[in-house]
């Protein structure tokens, strides 16, 4: 089956985040209502042939924990679908 | 005669000016190319600063990858020293040969003008050249300089004085490192990694030769232990 996986690479929370302090800051500047918070990460999208969703996202994981987060500054988040 | 390998990823720009500085304090120096599996007979590695495949996913992420990296790591293992400057810094981080990782400034904004630094740890091959506590000016040129690390970590970097370098003062710090941090070094003190760059400081020609101790210390190192020749 083929599968599209994406994966949500965010800046670990407790650390600074300027790029989403930024962005919040030209929010407010656009008159919004004031925003309990804003963060900027990054999205991966993967297509992949699997035998079920549960080895897609175990492969996904693998990834996250090789190459594509770096757990000292970032925590990741998959989910898989069909495609 | 001391040699000293430069590595050379795609994207990396401050190549030219670190094999100067290294053939500056007498040493033999060439390029390694990212894709060699060997580092060509060097005693000393640097990595230098510039924007290896430039900077995609993350500073560093994917010349960790690079055939020449495990040669790196053996080098590293046996004990052979391996300076990385900016750049450098976080290949170094990113392939775990050092603790942390660099974040994107505080301010946004890639700052490129002179930083004063402290030098905190003279027990290394890069360093012994200068006094512990000794101020030096470098210049700084990054996005990507704001060390961070957990909790634990930074309280082992400090009791262990493993911070090689630390920008003089909060005023100093151009990123928002934590701690101040400008460098630090691995636990056996051979692995070095540093956001200054000290190669654009060792020609008086450009103004400063501030950075000059950090080669100086590699030939100091180098001499050092090397056998004393029979006199007979």
């Amino acid at each position: 089956m083929t599968f599209r996986v994406l994966v949500r690479v965010m800046p670990r929370q407790g650390l600074l985040d300027p790029q989403g302090q930024a962005v919040e800051h030209a929010l407010s500047t656009l008159g919004y209502p004031p925003l309990q918070s804003v963060r900027v990460g990054r999205a991966i999208e993967i297509g992949m042939e699997a035998a079920d969703a549960a080895e897609a996202e175990a492969r996904a994981r693998d990834m996250c924990e090789r190459v594509l987060a770096n757990p000292v500054m970032e925590d990741f988040h998959v989910s898989v679908e069909v495609s | 005669m001391l040699s000293i390998g430069v590595l050379r990823f795609p994207g990396i720009n401050c190549e030219e000016e670190t094999l100067r500085a290294a053939e500056r304090v007498g040493a033999e120096a060439h390029y390694v190319w990212h894709r060699d599996t060997s580092l060509g007979g060097a005693d000393v590695v640097v990595i230098p600063g510039g924007f290896s495949y430039g900077d995609y996913l993350r500073a560093g992420a994917i010349a960790r990858f690079s055939p020449v990296m495990a040669a790196v790591r053996d080098h590293a293992a046996a004990g052979g020293p391996v300076l990385g400057i900016c750049n450098g810094f976080q290949i170094l981080c990113e392939a775990h040969l050092l603790p942390g990782a660099l974040m994107r400034n505080h301010r946004l904004r890639y700052v490129s003008r002179p930083v004063r630094c402290i030098v905190e740890q003279t027990g290394t091959a890069f360093t012994s050249a200068y006094v512990h506590g000794q101020a030096i000016e470098l210049p700084i040129a990054h996005g990507d300089g704001r060390y961070v690390a957990d909790t634990d970590t930074l309280r082992m970097l400090e009791a262990e004085g493993r911070v090689v370098l630390r920008y003089a003062s909060d005023a100093d710090n151009p990123n928002g490192a934590m701690s101040n941090i400008a460098g630090i070094m691995n636990a056996g003190g051979t692995v070095v990694g540093i956001m200054p760059h000290p190669e654009r400081a060792t020609d008086p020609l450009v103004g400063s030769t501030d950075g000059a101790g950090f080669f100086i210390s590699i030939a100091d190192w180098y001499a050092l232990r090397q056998p004393v020749s029979p006199t007979s």
